[in-house]
């Protein structure tokens, strides 16, 4: 930091921190794919779903964008928006948790890492939520958990399906144990869904680990991953250190768990809405009548 | 005696090396001596209480992990007649780090599940330090849905530092595992009562960890992340582990606080390796009156109550 950062005031310094992060973020009219270092043209790349056209690379989506996306254009209401983070534990790393949130509120406009929206399949009535990745690593604290389980009770009483994009790091350390606690949470409502036969889909996207993975997510009627996504209980650092050897290529990609059994089919995120609407019309198809 | 002490333990060690040298000294003049022992097993009692009475979440989180705290089978012994252990997930393998199996606890059948550690380096390989893989996991599931068959209340025992991240483990669907767990114990049709008894770490622990009743033995913890972990990513270094340990409100008190858990169960002086029988007396002295409130339910409204618990966790605004 030279003489003349130190001098100003923290605040203005944290500041100007944003500013620098927001100019590495391409808004101009061309980005590039994360994966191939494609040059694209931008409008072009978002009518493609944020899929890289030269190579099918499947690029992070924002929550609202991506329910937008998934659902039919008219009748998208978003639910349970009023909910947010409180501070149980008064926690505080190098930042309060009240700032993190705070700041994660700002950067991306929404209030926490899940988004609840119903509206229509393809003409059919579902309630769908996604998770926004960049709102602190779409981890789950009670905000995320109750807006999940308000989805699934919202499923179970009006008789829809629902649909769950996840993407995310896992319980949110800044809750503690009430972090914890909503993975225990949102599978006992699964757990009711199951009972009455209402279908819950899941659909894993890059990256979904940790407590989102070993609860919910892996909880699907169906667990469909988008390609290459990145799916899995432990960190592969962490791994590495355990198991002190190299991570086999591919090992916790969506193509990997599909060999391994753990998702029931990849979706190119381009087919999503058909695939997802062909799946459910005949989950729905022969249902003791309700 | 020989005994692991933990740092802040010292000065009870202190104590305790000198009245064994006493001990050891000739019996001349035996009467001078008794009364030096008896001052002195005072002294380390008061030293003791006065230590344990203000210790740390960072003490609490060694004393949870202290290598001779009483595991799992160390309580079955104490507390159950007639166990039988039942072994293997019917599908892979059999995993040591999770035992379960059939008990008498007062006269009655219960299905008892619980991680377990490793005494010797022989058996903490084999127990694999505590840490369960999806074979673990689903010997669990399959132990419980027998239980449910025949109407036995299921009493688990936590005590684990995580779930086992290995690439096995991965392959098999740790996260699945651990899943289905929560999702099939949140509607098991009998009486579920969970203690934590060592380390409560993660997901891990919670996959044994949805029922009824929620207890926690006093030098136990229960974390989201160990605080190894959590300074390691917040803190960028692992050295913060104390720093991460208080942040986290890890400890028994703090998680009753947040209205997470029943039961504090008190522990002996010194922590519960301190006197193992006398621990696990009063662990019994909690099931027996929990394990008598749930009996007296149907199951309907066992089940009700049950989701509403799990429903009501978390702290938010609206």
């Amino acid at each position: 930091m030279s003489w003349f950062k130190k001098l100003m005031p923290a605040r203005i310094r944290t500041e100007g921190k944003n500013k620098d992060r927001r100019r590495n973020v391409p808004e101009g009219l061309w980005g590039k794919c994360s994966e191939c270092q494609a040059v694209l043209y931008r409008p072009e790349l978002e009518r493609n779903l944020n899929v890289c056209p030269k190579c099918n690379h499947h690029m992070p989506i924002r929550a609202r964008r991506r329910l937008q996306l998934f659902l039919d254009e008219s009748n998208q209401v978003e639910l349970f928006a009023n909910l947010s983070s409180v501070d149980p534990l008064k926690f505080k790393d190098s930042k309060k948790y009240r700032e993190r949130i705070n700041i994660a509120q700002k950067k991306t406009g929404e209030t926490d890492a899940l988004m609840v929206m119903t509206g229509l399949l393809k003409e059919s009535p579902i309630v769908s939520c996604a998770f926004d990745f960049s709102f602190m690593g779409g981890s789950m604290g009670s905000v995320v958990g109750e807006k999940f389980a308000r989805a699934g009770e919202y499923a179970l009483e009006h008789k829809v399906p629902m649909i769950c994009f996840s993407a995310s790091g896992g319980a949110r350390m800044q809750e503690g144990l009430l972090s914890l606690m909503q993975m225990a949470k949102t599978s006992a409502v699964l757990g009711r869904m199951a009972a009455k036969g209402i279908p819950f889909i899941s659909v894993l996207t890059h990256p979904t680990t940790g407590g989102v993975t070993a609860s919910f997510a892996m909880l699907g009627d169906i667990n469909v991953a988008e390609p290459y996504a990145l799916i899995g209980f432990a960190g592969q650092r962490v791994i590495e250190q355990t198991v002190r050897e190299k991570l086999p290529e591919g090992f916790q990609r969506s193509e990997f768990l599909l060999e391994k059994g753990t998702v029931d089919m990849i979706i190119d995120r381009r087919e999503m809405r058909d695939q997802i609407a062909a799946l459910l019309s005949k989950l729905a198809g022969n249902t003791k009548a309700a | 005696m020989n005994r692991n002490f933990l740092d802040f333990e010292h000065p009870i060690a202190e104590l305790e090396a000198k009245i064994e040298e006493l001990r050891h000294v000739g019996s001349d003049n035996a009467l001078n001596l008794e009364e030096e022992i008896l001052r002195l097993q005072a002294k380390m009692r008061n030293k003791m209480e006065s230590i344990f009475r203000n210790l740390t979440p960072w003490q609490m989180t060694q004393l949870s992990r202290h290598p001779q705290r009483p595991y799992t089978l160390d309580y079955v012994g104490y507390l159950f007649t007639d166990y039988q252990e039942l072994h293997g997930d019917r599908a892979f393998a059999d995993d040591q780090a999770m035992i379960g199996g059939m008990g008498r606890f007062g006269g009655r059948p219960v299905m008892i599940i619980g991680q377990q550690k490793g005494r010797d380096t022989k058996e903490k390989v084999r127990r694999n330090f505590g840490m369960v893989r999806p074979e673990g996991y689903r010997k669990a599931q399959r132990l419980m849905e027998l239980a449910a068959r025949f109407s036995l209340p299921i009493l688990t025992f936590i005590d684990t530092p995580g779930a086992y991240p290995g690439i096995g483990a991965e392959e098999r669907g740790q996260s699945e595992a651990i899943a289905r767990n929560l999702e099939v114990m949140s509607k098991l049709p009998v009486p579920i009562i969970c203690t934590v008894i060592g380390e409560g770490g993660s997901g891990g622990a919670l996959a044994i960890g949805v029922g009824d009743r929620v207890n926690m033995l006093q030098y136990s913890t229960y974390s989201v992340i160990s605080p190894e972990g959590c300074a390691s990513i917040l803190w960028k270094d692992a050295k913060y582990a104390e720093t991460a340990a208080q942040a986290l409100g890890i400890t028994s008190d703090r998680v009753m606080a947040l209205g997470l858990i029943d039961e504090i169960i008190p522990e002996p002086a010194g922590g519960a390796h301190q006197n193992p029988e006398e621990a696990a007396a009063n662990i019994g002295k909690i099931l027996e009156k929990q394990l008598r409130d749930l009996t007296k339910l149907d199951n309907s409204s066992l089940l009700e109550s049950r989701y509403k618990r799990l429903r009501s966790y978390g702290r938010f605004s609206e």
